[in-house]
């Protein structure tokens, strides 16, 4: 097996790591690369988490992403068995002209499916679908043994809890079997509308909204006062009909953007462009699936607008009750530090994930990012305690700054993943920068 | 309920026969397969049964197609033959990506002269004996294409790869020649001489300059299939870099390390 000592980068390029990788293209050569891997081993997709969760500083790493096919299809069920290097990009290319849409899909297309499935992700339709992981029938997994297990709700019933979500700990998921969803055509209906505030904002994203499983806010993270957490809402449902979608070609982000672009007063005034843009009276459009659920992928590399030191993006998502206080002390905080991006994306959730450390619950989140400045540790501590005062989470897929204390208090059933852990690898084979960060193994 | 407006009903019209892919496990074997099946049925070639079954099934599931899975290794002739006979009932005409191939360190063959052997028979003696097979088939049909993968390798030997290199150069004669037999008869041969290909081959090198990802290439070498040359190198640039290395006087050339 060829290995190559590199360096991998989380999507925020706050963090890197040196890495002794493998790039296996097919099953065999994935097994032996584990087991002649030295030190520990993580898994490694698309590379599309923000923080240090798919590093693995020192040890070795397998990337996944020659592992890319499709492994059977039913026509009549959905039910799709497919490699984990397989992209959400993938399936909408071969699955959307036949009439299947993934059931769940994070905001990126260009995310693997194992990646997909160590986080749990969700999308814009969580409130009603739920997370990856319900949809997901069976995992085939690569364990710390050198085995290939399968594991669901029936069969290691621990194992499949522990996977989905378990950030890559119990083993490299070789194989996903998931049910695909049924539309009537290729595009979305999207109906869009200004709100003047936060509370009009939540109580609009609260709607029951029947045929528009579809909801995100994009909420003004900098506007203040009475304006505070003003946004536009998109609510969105499948359309009818096939139309040809212009396979337009994604503009590169050649360089990094100087720092002072991204200033106060550049995110101000973009911001308060990007909120007029939709009219008060608000507006119905047909688009195609591609760029409604993936609106930052037509940019690539646009992670480089945030210049050298790169960013952060802060995901939490806090239950119901007391959760429009929090949001509204989450807003003010990005206020007054005066770093709050572009736009924070707020979206209800309505399902708990079905793994042990699965990040969703019923609740709101919010998703934003946030440039690498001094002091953004502050800041991020404080966004931490007003989620964990709250009763809320903070999304590991994001993160890069939370402390063991926090996790283990938001997560209420690491013990449980932590057994599992303790069964499946008793050697900590598998093991993640964020993994060591936040002590997870420790007690495993 | 509405369909895509004919996405994959126009690519099952298209049907330009069979393509076949010899030492089909390669990551641009299975990228070109991906590109061939949008216009035809397939045969996969070669030896770990397990993964071309699963490269079978994802070109099932992408392209709706017929997908063969036929054992064949380079250095058992009689599998060429039950390849050749399985090719006769495939639908007409076929065409042929050849791709196997195998390159052991140097410094190891320095070290084992049977090693250097079964590198020749493996890419060069495989290679002619497959397409002596398969001759008649093409010539009958009277059209397709052969495309057989060469090597920049091949265009000069070097101290670090000169029996792969040797190999590969008569691979590039033998195709000349074989290029002449099969115009008579209207099918055409592409002897394509890739450049670094960002695959398992080159992984532990390192990043590599202008090294191409399989399905990139995959598209190139259709989009020649389609051209009117007849030896190509992928990417392009190499055309220049291998008239650059090949001028080089001999007296000078062994000096170097490369
Ligand atoms: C623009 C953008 C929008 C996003 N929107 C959303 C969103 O709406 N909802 C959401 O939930 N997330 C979202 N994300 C986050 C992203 O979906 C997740 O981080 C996802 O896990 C990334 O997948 P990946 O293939 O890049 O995996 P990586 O980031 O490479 O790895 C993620 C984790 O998966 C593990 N892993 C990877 N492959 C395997 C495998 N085969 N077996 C076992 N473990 C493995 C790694 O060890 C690591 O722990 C977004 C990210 C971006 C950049």
């Amino acid at each position: 097996m060829a290995w190559r000592e590199m360096t991998l980068t989380g999507w925020g390029r706050v963090h890197q790591a040196r890495s002794r990788a493998a790039r296996p293209e097919r099953l065999s050569e994935l097994q032996r690369a584990l087991k002649g891997a030295e030190g520990t081993v993580a898994g490694v997709g698309a590379g599309r988490s923000y923080g240090d969760v798919g590093l693995n500083g020192g040890g070795s790493a397998l990337l996944t992403t020659r592992l890319d096919r499709f492994l059977s299809f039913d026509e009549a069920t959905g039910e799709l068995v497919a490699e984990p290097g397989v992209t959400w990009r993938d399936l909408l290319d071969t699955f959307l002209p036949r009439g299947y849409l993934a059931p769940v899909t994070p905001g990126t297309a260009f995310a693997t499916l194992g990646g997909g499935v160590a986080n749990d992700v969700h999308g814009k339709n969580q409130e009603t679908a739920g997370s990856l992981g319900d949809h997901v029938n069976w995992l085939d997994i690569l364990t710390a043994s050198g085995e290939v297990v399968r594991a669901s709700r029936d069969q290691n019933a621990d194992m499949f809890r522990a996977t989905v979500g378990g950030i890559g700990l119990t083993g490299i998921v070789t194989g996903i079997s998931l049910t695909m969803a049924r539309v009537p055509g290729n595009t979305a209906l999207v109906h869009s509308r200004r709100l003047p505030d936060l509370d009009s904002t939540l109580a609009a994203l609260m709607e029951p909204r029947p045929g528009q499983p579809y909801t995100v806010a994009w909420v003004d993270a900098l506007a203040g006062g009475r304006e505070l957490g003003r946004g536009i809402l998109e609510a969105a449902g499948p359309a009818d009909g096939f139309v040809p979608e212009k396979q337009a070609k994604s503009l590169a982000m050649p360089l990094d953007l100087p720092g002072f672009v991204l200033g106060k007063a550049g995110v101000r005034a973009f911001n308060a462009l990007y909120w007029r843009r939709v009219s008060a009276a608000g507006s119905e459009a047909r688009v195609p699936w591609r760029k409604f659920l993936y609106p930052l992928d037509a940019i690539l590399h646009w992670n480089r607008m945030y210049g050298r030191q790169g960013f952060h993006q802060f995901q939490c998502v806090v239950p119901h009750a007391g959760g429009p206080y929090a949001i509204r002390r989450l807003l003010e905080a990005f206020g007054r530090a005066g770093r709050g991006s572009f736009l924070a994306v707020l979206k209800a959730m309505g399902r708990p994930g079905p793994g042990d450390l699965s990040f969703a619950m019923p609740g709101l989140t919010l998703a934003v990012d946030i440039p690498n400045r001094p002091g953004v540790e502050e800041l991020l501590r404080e966004l931490e305690h007003i989620t964990l005062d709250a009763g809320g989470r903070v999304y590991l897929a994001k993160d890069s700054a939370l402390t063991p204390d926090a996790f283990r208090a938001m997560y209420p059933d690491l013990p449980r993943f932590r057994e599992t852990l303790r069964r499946w690898d008793p050697e900590g084979r598998f093991e993640t920068d964020l993994a060591r960060r936040l002590r997870i193994r420790e007690g495993a | 309920m509405g369909r895509a407006p004919g996405a994959r009903e126009a690519m099952r019209a298209a049907t330009e026969g069979t393509w076949v892919i010899l030492g089909a496990s390669s990551p641009v074997a299975r990228a070109f397969a991906r590109e061939a099946g949008c216009g035809a049925d397939l045969v996969l070639c070669g030896r770990d049964l397990d993964d071309l079954g699963r490269t079978a099934a994802d070109l099932r599931v992408r392209r709706g197609r017929r997908v063969d899975v036929v054992p064949f290794d380079a250095l058992d002739e009689a599998s060429h033959k039950a390849l050749a006979a399985h090719l006769e009932a495939m639908p007409a005409p076929l065409s042929v990506f050849l791709a196997f191939g195998s390159m052991p360190e140097q410094a190891e063959m320095d070290a084992d002269p049977a090693l250097a052997v079964k590198t020749i028979q493996a890419n060069y003696g495989g290679a002619v004996s497959i397409l002596q097979h398969l001759a008649p088939i093409l010539e009958r049909h009277g059209t397709g294409t052969v495309v057989a993968l060469g090597s920049v390798a091949g265009d000069r030997g070097r101290l670090k790869n000169y029996v792969y290199g040797s190999a590969k150069a008569g691979l590039h004669a033998y195709l000349q020649g074989y290029r002449a037999r099969m115009f008579r008869k209207g099918v055409k041969v592409l002897t394509v001489k890739p450049g670094f290909l960002d695959t398992g081959m080159t992984w532990s090198a390192g990043p590599l300059p202008m090294a191409m990802a399989p399905d990139a290439f995959a598209k190139a070498v259709m989009k020649a299939v389609r051209g009117k040359a007849e030896v190509v190198y992928v990417p392009w640039p190499w055309r220049w870099i291998m008239t650059i290395i090949r001028s080089v006087p001999e007296a000078l050339f062994k000096k170097t390390n490369i």
